[in-house]
């Protein structure tokens, strides 16, 4: 396998027990490859599967069936029939992920939660300190706010805490589920950029963006999962 | 890279008199791996927990943990002295109430060195200066040294209990709803200690407790108990975000947040 991601035959759906075992069907039989260092937009009506694709990636939601091959190193993981323990392994080594919440544990500074998987990933604290603060910098989240838990913050800050988060690890591949939802212009463009220069290094990016501004400035290649699943 | 399991449960069942306490519970656990246990109050969980610390013996199944020289040792078959010096060393209890694993009426110090004298540490110097590095490690002011637990707070009490159990590097600890009784604020707190303490000190843990919060931020494996059995496990984003069992289903919705 030469692509950075292969998912075959990959199935999905939720069952409700609580909505009298209401069954969902979200993705049936996607085929999907991503190729080492583009950047795939996943496009879709709402309901589509986007995020579940992505999460399925990560290892967040389990597939019913299928298999996703996701290169780590040399190596080569199945997210579907990994242990929880190689999963944790694969995303520390192969996967950053921006998701659409900033869940942490409370009352810690900003800062030490943007170092945090640097420090994961063996990074020492100084550089942990010294790349968590180029991402704050570069994301506009002025010096003063660093050291304060970002409960308080904004909504936008808030994603771009987020999104410091998922980039400070260096990880090379990176699943964005709408990381510029929140973002005004000035913000958009610098993701835009740290986009851009993960790229540059060779990442690999799949992600969700709604915003048509972003999603011409990073995108090499889109596909609608809607006609996917038709086809 | 081939790691082996810190511990092996297998088959473990425990029943007081008609009740079927816990039931057909198998896992493994990895250094600095972080197991939650959740389920509502009555499910089993910290009868389950009791079992794995040895501190109550299953009516069948083993529970295995791997001694320092590799091999794994069924802590429910080995000598009482064994056992006692492996409880000692190798792991360790957090309780809920502070008051059960604290000894009340010796100081903060006391407490804190008490494991490392069990442990065979004999120089008084050496002992309480272990003391103050751990007091400090648990954010409490060393100043506090030779006062009593009882005139701690109960935030304050939890951290001593956690820097009496950490002072004797265990590779292994138990904690019992760790953020039960405690304020929200210091709860916070405590969750962000404990995290920097299992990923710089590479500690396995298994932790009980019915906060699916809690056991969001701190643990990566998750297992849901109902009734005595375990009705769904994974890695804990996976439980959480994407539940396939009916009861965690009705768990996860019931939060509060």
């Amino acid at each position: 396998m030469s692509a950075a991601i292969e998912i075959l035959g990959l199935e999905k759906s939720f069952i409700l027990h609580l909505r009298a075992g209401t069954r969902l069907g979200v993705l049936r039989g996607l085929n999907l490859t991503v190729e080492a260092g583009e950047c795939l937009v996943l496009r879709g009506a709402s309901g589509a599967g986007k995020s579940t694709v992505l999460r399925c990636i990560y290892g967040n939601y389990r597939p019913d069936a299928g298999r996703i091959f996701v290169r780590m190193g040399a190596g080569i993981v199945d997210v579907a029939a990994a242990k929880p323990r190689e999963i944790l392994a694969l995303r520390r080594m192969a996967l950053g992920y921006v998701s659409q919440f900033l869940r942490v544990v409370p009352r810690v500074p900003a800062i030490a939660l943007v170092m945090e998987p640097a420090l994961e990933r063996g990074a020492t604290e100084a550089e942990a300190r010294e790349r968590a603060a180029a991402l704050l910098f570069r994301l506009n989240i002025p010096p003063k706010l660093w050291d304060l838990p970002p409960a308080t913050f904004s909504g936008g800050e808030q994603q771009r805490i987020n999104i410091a988060r998922g980039l400070v690890g260096q990880q090379p591949i990176l699943l964005l589920d709408e990381p510029t939802a929140s973002l005004d212009a000035e913000n958009r463009a610098a993701v835009i950029e740290l986009l851009r220069e993960a790229r540059g290094r060779g990442a690999t990016v799949v992600g969700v963006f709604h915003d048509r501004e972003v999603r011409d400035a990073v995108a090499t290649r889109t596909i609608d999962l809607a006609a996917e699943k038709a086809a | 890279m081939i790691e082996l399991p810190l511990l092996r449960v297998t088959g473990l069942a425990k029943t007081f008199g008609r009740l079927r306490a816990c039931h057909g519970v198998n896992f493994e656990l990895f250094p600095g791996e972080v197991l939650g246990i959740v389920g509502e109050s009555g499910s089993g969980k910290t009868t389950l927990l009791r079992c794995l610390a040895a501190e109550l013996e299953p009516d069948e199944g083993s529970v295995e943990f791997r001694n320092v020289e590799g091999e794994l040792e069924d802590v429910h078959r080995m000598s009482e002295a064994r056992r006692r010096f492996l409880q000692r060393t190798q792991w360790g209890i957090v309780h809920q109430n502070p008051r059960d694993g604290l000894r009340m009426r010796v100081s903060a110090g006391g407490n804190v060195g008490e494991r490392l004298m069990a442990a065979g540490e004999r120089h008084y110097g050496r002992i309480r200066a272990e003391a103050v590095a751990w007091l400090d490690c648990v954010e409490l002011d060393p100043v506090r040294i030779d006062d009593l637990p009882l005139l701690f707070s109960g935030g304050m009490q939890q951290r001593l209990q956690i820097a009496r159990i950490l002072v004797s590097r265990p590779r292994l600890v138990f904690l019992d709803e760790p953020t039960g009784g405690l304020d929200v604020s210091v709860q916070a707190r405590l969750l962000d200690m404990l995290r920097r303490l299992a990923r710089d000190l590479d500690l396995a843990a298994v932790i009980v407790t019915h906060d699916l919060g809690v056991a969001r931020l701190l643990t990566d494996r998750l297992m849901v108990m109902r009734r005595g059995e375990v009705v769904e496990e994974g890695l804990t984003d996976q439980v959480l975000d994407d539940p396939h069992d009916a009861y965690t289903q009705l768990l996860v919705a019931s939060v509060i947040a």
